[in-house]
């Protein structure tokens, strides 16, 4: 695994600079609590796994961050703006956040190419040659450039989810966001969703992933959290994380999902 | 490459005869079992009944172009109380050396029907030759202009009025109903009570009740000398009334979409209206083409209602021929001739959808 030193060795040169702040945020579905207080410092070029049972709030967190979920009390603050309720920011974050699904989520009545210069064409206003040229430089770099006419049903799930990533990318992300990209996934096609992740963050790609495949956290994460009722209980280097968790509750969860 | 040298060394074996080909139909679409075998025979039998008189009497022993009186006398059907009448029964009493008028506007609105079939002629100048078209249509209709005589519209009837009314009926209908439906599904309460207030208030009441309503109750509130014309009363009444059955058929498509698609667009940074333009109303509009064709084909047969406010459209003009003493008596031949004429527009109609729904179609 030589790749893997690589990608730790591009360390981050503006991390002392925060692209995302997150402050006392609590969130609540009815009557239940699913966010408990999170703080969190995302700094530039940093790259953050969360794990954690299903139901601890991972999904949601992540959802805060370009308000597809609205926080109830304390503060988001993305590159430097703030989420309220002003509706301008929101549409300005979600512009520079990319996210992508567990479910894909593509347009299935547009080609992919469609699917990839919308954002560009209609947020971004740029010219459709720009936009197509750009799409299809990303999309050579998620190797599927030869599917760009066709229609997301013909795809696999995996091709299908390096398409969504590729859409994000389209729009020039400032931050990645993945909601468990591969868990909808087929075994086979894991891997490619996941060296595609890989070669985003050699990048220098400021991301923030939800999920539990434990080998991309070693090898690609600075830092490993793990989530559970709604708080973080803790959080670390991936090396200490795994070799040393603190808390039982940690420990446990390990032990199930590490086999 | 491994899982295509496993299929290639497959033999290929062939389904047994008896289960293919003409035969192999036979046998299973009509005869698979005693009960359907004597479904087939019956059928059979009746056709045998019905279908050749019936085709004697309509064409063998059918008159074609002759008077009155020579119709009296034939065995079979007299198709000439459509050939005698036909000026009437399209044009109803607009003046007779003016019908040349309608009768091109009707053929400028088939060319332009005809032209919009395919969907790559769908482009912006598309839209301003369906303006244009429109205009002239209504120029012609109705004149003054330019040395043209003028027409009141007191004196359209037949075809071109039922045209004109279904067509602009349905087109104005549909977005307004898009618009209802999205109403409905706001998040605003005002547009939100408004839109259900709208939709449940005229789906509650017949066609006929707001037909009357537009030309007896409404005229009453207007001031005094202002009148507005009674072919666009009935025919804002028509919209009203289909845009809000559109509207809930478009909101059914609309709640089968998954949440995923307006995450996905608006993690994307689309506002509200790109969301919907761009990726929920094309694809929940194709899920209800076949709901939607099908309002669209009743409003299409409702627009004959106008007969109880007293305008002449095709059903009433050919009710008037029928009323003539000369011609009383052969009403078969004439209300075959209408069923003719209304099933062309919708079985088009219904076509049409079909292929619609075939090219949109994305292999999902």
């Amino acid at each position: 695994m030589k790749n893997n030193e690589e990608v730790k060795n591009s360390e981050h040169e503006g991390s002392r600079k925060s692209m995302i702040e997150i402050i006392d945020v609590h969130k609540w579905f009815g009557e239940f609590h699913v966010l408990r207080g999170i703080d969190l410092t995302v700094a530039k070029q940093e790259r953050i796994v969360i794990c954690g049972p299903s139901g601890s709030g991972k999904s949601t967190l992540i959802r805060c961050i370009n308000r597809l979920e609205e926080h109830q009390r304390g503060r988001i603050i993305v590159d430097g703006i703030e989420l309220t309720n002003n509706i301008k920011n929101i549409e300005k974050i979600r512009a520079e956040v990319g996210m992508v699904f567990q479910h894909f989520n593509l347009f299935p009545h547009l080609t992919i190419l469609e699917n990839l210069t919308l954002g560009p064409l209609w947020v971004r206003k740029v010219p459709k040659k720009e936009a197509e040229e750009t799409a299809m430089v990303v999309l050579e770099k998620v190797h599927i450039a030869e599917q760009a006419r066709k229609y997301p049903g013909q795809l696999s799930g995996g091709q299908q989810q390096r398409v969504a990533i590729a859409r994000s990318l389209c729009m020039n992300p400032k931050v990645m966001l993945f909601d468990e990209p591969t868990s909808a996934l087929d075994p086979e096609m894991i891997k490619e969703v996941l060296d595609v992740m890989i070669e985003l963050a050699r990048e220098g790609m400021t991301m923030i992933v939800v999920t539990h495949e434990m080998g991309f956290a070693r090898s690609v994460a600075h830092r490993v959290l793990f989530m559970d009722f709604g708080k973080v209980v803790e959080g670390n280097t991936p090396q200490e994380f795994f070799a040393n968790p603190q808390h039982e509750r940690t420990k446990l969860f390990l032990s199930q999902i590490l086999h | 490459m491994e899982t295509a040298i496993q299929r290639t060394g497959l033999d290929e074996i062939k389904p047994p005869i008896t289960n293919v080909g003409i035969i192999g139909w036979i046998k299973s679409n009509l005869f698979s079992s005693v009960f359907n075998s004597l479904l087939t025979l019956s059928s059979l039998f009746l056709l045998w009944e019905i279908v050749p008189p019936l085709f004697r009497w309509a064409f063998l022993d059918g008159v074609w172009f002759t008077g009155s009186q020579a119709c009296k006398q034939a065995a079979g059907a007299c198709w000439s109380i459509i050939s005698a009448n036909l000026r009437f029964i399209l044009f109803g009493f607009y003046p007779q050396e003016l019908q040349w008028r309608p009768l091109l506007a009707m053929i400028i609105l088939f060319g332009l029907i005809f032209y919009s079939r395919d969907r790559r002629h769908w482009k912006k100048s598309l839209g301003y030759a369906w303006i244009i078209g429109l205009f002239t249509m209504g120029f012609l209709m109705k004149g003054g202009l330019f040395g043209m005589t003028a027409v009141e519209s007191t004196q359209w009837g037949g075809l071109p009025l039922t045209l004109l009314l279904a067509v602009f009926g349905l087109t104005a209908a549909y977005p307004l109903g898009v618009v209802l439906a999205l109403g409905r599904r706001s998040k605003m309460p005002a547009v939100k009570i408004m839109s259900i207030l709208y939709i449940e208030l005229i789906r509650g009441v017949p066609l006929i009740s707001l037909l009357f309503m537009s030309s007896i109750i409404f005229p009453l509130f207007l001031p005094e000398g202002i009148t507005i014309n009674k072919i666009l009363r009935a025919q804002v009444a028509i919209i009203l009334f289909t845009a809000a059955y559109i509207a809930e058929v478009v909101r059914g498509g609309l709640q089968g979409m998954a949440r995923g698609q307006y995450e996905a667009s608006e993690a994307l940074g689309l506002n509200y209206y790109l969301t919907m333009r761009l990726v929920v109303l094309p694809q929940a509009l194709k899920i209800v083409i076949p709901p939607t064709v099908s309002i669209l084909i009743s409003a299409f047969k409702d627009t004959s209602l106008v007969v109880i406010i007293a305008l002449f459209d095709i059903l009433r003009t050919t009710q008037t021929v029928l009323s003539n003493p000369e011609w009383m008596g052969f009403s078969k031949e004439a209300y075959l001739f209408l069923g003719l004429l209304y099933f062309l527009g919708c079985f088009s109609m219904s076509n049409y959808s079909r292929k619609l729904e075939k090219e949109l179609s994305t292999g999902r």
